[in-house]
């Protein structure tokens, strides 16, 4: 069955996107897509969607949004609360790394993403139309997205009603943590291009992120990287997410998701696919460090993600929030009365299947 | 197409883990642009056959074609052996694509630098025209924006630098030249190219699956001048979406 939630507040820098639009780089039209491909798959874990559902990132503040019609599961992932408040006024804290469901008439308001992007995954997906294949927004060209746009008050996403029982709800056994250590990334296309001195500077130097970043790249800072004297321009050639290229200045920019799909300068490295993610978590003044691997171990270290994150899926608990078998009698019973359960429940770091889990689970 | 056995292998390069460029050449070049034609309708072949398993995508440029494929689902030596072998015997593929009349508005409003390259070539502003509408330009590749392509062909006397300083806002379906090189913008954007016209026609259409690109690398293009009165008429009917973009093709003139 289908659900309806309402756009009240459109928060900052939050865009639909899903796992990309591939198959049309040869026409000029970049993949997009999540920047973090882990978290996107995580929140919709939570929300019990499959992993590839096109979702709500969101890169400063989270939106409100109000449930219309159908009871919605909201799966939340990323360092980023939220508030439901329900029609009868109560505010009920929601934590990272789970899930509230929402009646007809509650509203949740998710809150700032401390670190990086967050991700708010509706129960059967944002079902915005998919244009050239993907959901995903790419704002330059207006494709995907709501209309080709970022949403806005107002705007009525369509999603599915929660299966099953919606007085569950359902949270990671811990957060999600990205690798750390530095960013792994394998030498070329035009490594070539560079002095020795520059291809050493760049694996063992830090870079520092400015405040040039957005959705399309990255601009770091750092040692000057010098080209050799086959210079700082070629003839375009393509690119992908996570390459890393070097202008005339010396200082890399490094491409992201909604990154353009050929380039003319000289491209030093490209991010293997397991740390792309890692990228979108970094912040103006944050230090990156380069290491060069090879085909066989970033290949290992995607497979090796796909595994820890099936782990962490399969460790989704389901619980059951306090007061919640008071909100089940009440509407079993058909009473109408006033404060049934206590004013807030604090879902993050409690153990609830300790408190009530055998009782009503 | 033709099997030329007189060529320079091809290189190819790590664009990270999850795709290769097939490198034919460094330049700009008729016969290196044949090389990615014909290996990008090699693997159109094999892909049609189901014979490429992870391979997502590739993407034609001038020099090279850049494979993408999924990690999880191709090994990258193997598909790095493959693409090498198929580089060797793909051959050559002269341009045999559709050519493409497609109306321009040269006048001074839609055509911010007209007057400025004449000078800078020492021709009048009609004298330029003339130049950008008996070319027949040649499409090498769509990448920067959705659909923008980069047409080969500029007459060198119409040879300029790119601007020093770019533009903040190109308006969207300007015609462009920098160096040997034409464009046209289906999209406002930043760009430091010189604007010597704007078409009416939309080159970009998201809803049209099926083909949202009008051009496509091999395609022929020629520049027809119209007057603003044309320009306005046509820009409000390809903006309604009344237009018959297949009036732009002229069928047997294609080489």
């Amino acid at each position: 069955m289908s659900a309806v939630v309402e756009v009240v507040d459109a928060g900052l820098a939050v865009s639909v996107q899903d796992r990309g639009r591939t198959g049309f780089r040869n026409i000029g039209v970049p993949v997009s897509g999540a920047l973090d491909v882990v978290l996107m798959a995580a929140a919709n874990a939570l929300a019990g969607n499959p992993s590839e559902a096109a979702v709500l990132e969101v890169g400063l503040s989270g939106p409100s949004l109000k449930a219309l019609s159908g009871t919605v599961r909201i799966g939340l992932a990323g360092e980023m609360g939220a508030q439901v408040v329900n029609t009868r006024g109560q505010v009920l804290k929601v934590a990272p790394w789970q899930t509230a469901t929402l009646f007809p008439g509650d509203v949740i308001r998710v809150g700032g993403v401390s670190h990086g992007v967050g991700y708010v995954a509706l129960s059967g997906g944002v079902q915005v139309p998919a244009q050239l294949g993907s959901r995903s927004t790419y704002l330059r060209a207006a494709i995907g997205g709501v209309q080709g746009r970022a949403p806005k008050a107002g705007d009525r996403l369509q999603c599915e009603a929660v299966r099953g029982d919606p007085w569950l709800e359902f949270r990671a056994q811990a957060p999600w943590h990205h690798e750390t250590g530095p960013i792994r990334v394998i030498l070329g296309p035009q490594e070539d291009h560079f002095t020795p001195q520059a291809l050493e500077t760049f694996l063992t130097r830090p870079y520092a992120v400015t405040r040039d970043m957005d959705r399309m790249g990255l601009r770091l800072e750092g040692d000057t990287l010098a080209h050799n004297e086959q210079g700082a321009e070629i003839v375009s050639d393509g690119v992908a997410p996570g390459t890393i290229q070097v202008p005339a200045n010396g200082q890399p920019i490094v491409l992201m998701a909604d990154c353009q799909t050929s380039g003319g300068y000289p491209k030093i490295a490209t991010v293997i696919r397991a740390d792309l993610p890692r990228l979108a978590h970094l912040r103006p003044g944050d230090e990156l460090r380069f290491v060069a691997v090879s085909h066989a171990e970033a290949a290992a270290a995607l497979r090796e993600q796909v595994q820890r994150l099936a782990d962490w899926v399969g460790a989704i608990q389901n619980f059951r929030p306090p007061g919640v078998i008071d909100e089940a009698a009440l509407y079993g019973a058909n009473l109408i009365c006033g404060v049934v359960r206590g004013d807030e429940w604090a879902l993050h770091g409690v153990d609830f299947t300790h408190y009530c889990g055998a009782q009503h689970v | 197409m033709t099997t030329d056995l007189a060529h320079p292998p091809a290189r190819l390069l790590s664009v990270g883990d999850a795709a290769w460029t097939v490198e034919f050449g460094n330049g700009i070049d008729p016969a290196i642009h044949g090389r990615v034609l014909g290996f990008s309708s090699l693997l159109d072949t094999l892909s049609n056959d189901g014979r490429l398993e992870g391979v997502v995508e590739w993407v034609p440029t001038f020099r090279s074609v850049t494979v993408h494929f999924d990690p999880l689902r191709a090994d990258a030596m193997t598909l790095h052996d493959l693409l090498a072998e198929l580089a060797d015997k793909s051959g050559s593929l002269s341009a045999a694509g559709c050519c493409w009349h497609i109306p321009v508005c040269f006048d001074a409003s839609c055509a911010p630098d007209l007057d400025e390259v004449a000078a800078a070539k020492g021709m009048g502003r009609e004298d330029v025209v003339r130049l950008m509408t008996e070319t027949v330009f040649t499409v090498y590749m769509l990448g920067f924006l959705p659909g923008f392509p980069y047409l080969g062909g500029l007459p060198e006397a119409l040879d300029m630098p790119r601007l020093a300083t770019p533009r903040k806002v190109v308006p969207s379906r300007s015609i462009a030249i920098a160096g040997r090189m034409c464009a046209a913008y289906p999209w406002q954007s930043p760009g430091g190219w010189r604007l010597l016209g704007r078409t009416p026609v939309r080159l970009f259409d998201p809803a049209n699956a099926r083909r949202p690109a009008l051009l496509t690398p091999g395609d022929q293009v020629v520049w027809q001048a119209i007057d603003t009165d044309t320009y306005e008429a046509l820009d409000q009917e390809c903006a309604a979406g009344r237009f018959d973009l297949s009036s732009l093709l002229k069928e047997g003139e294609a080489t």
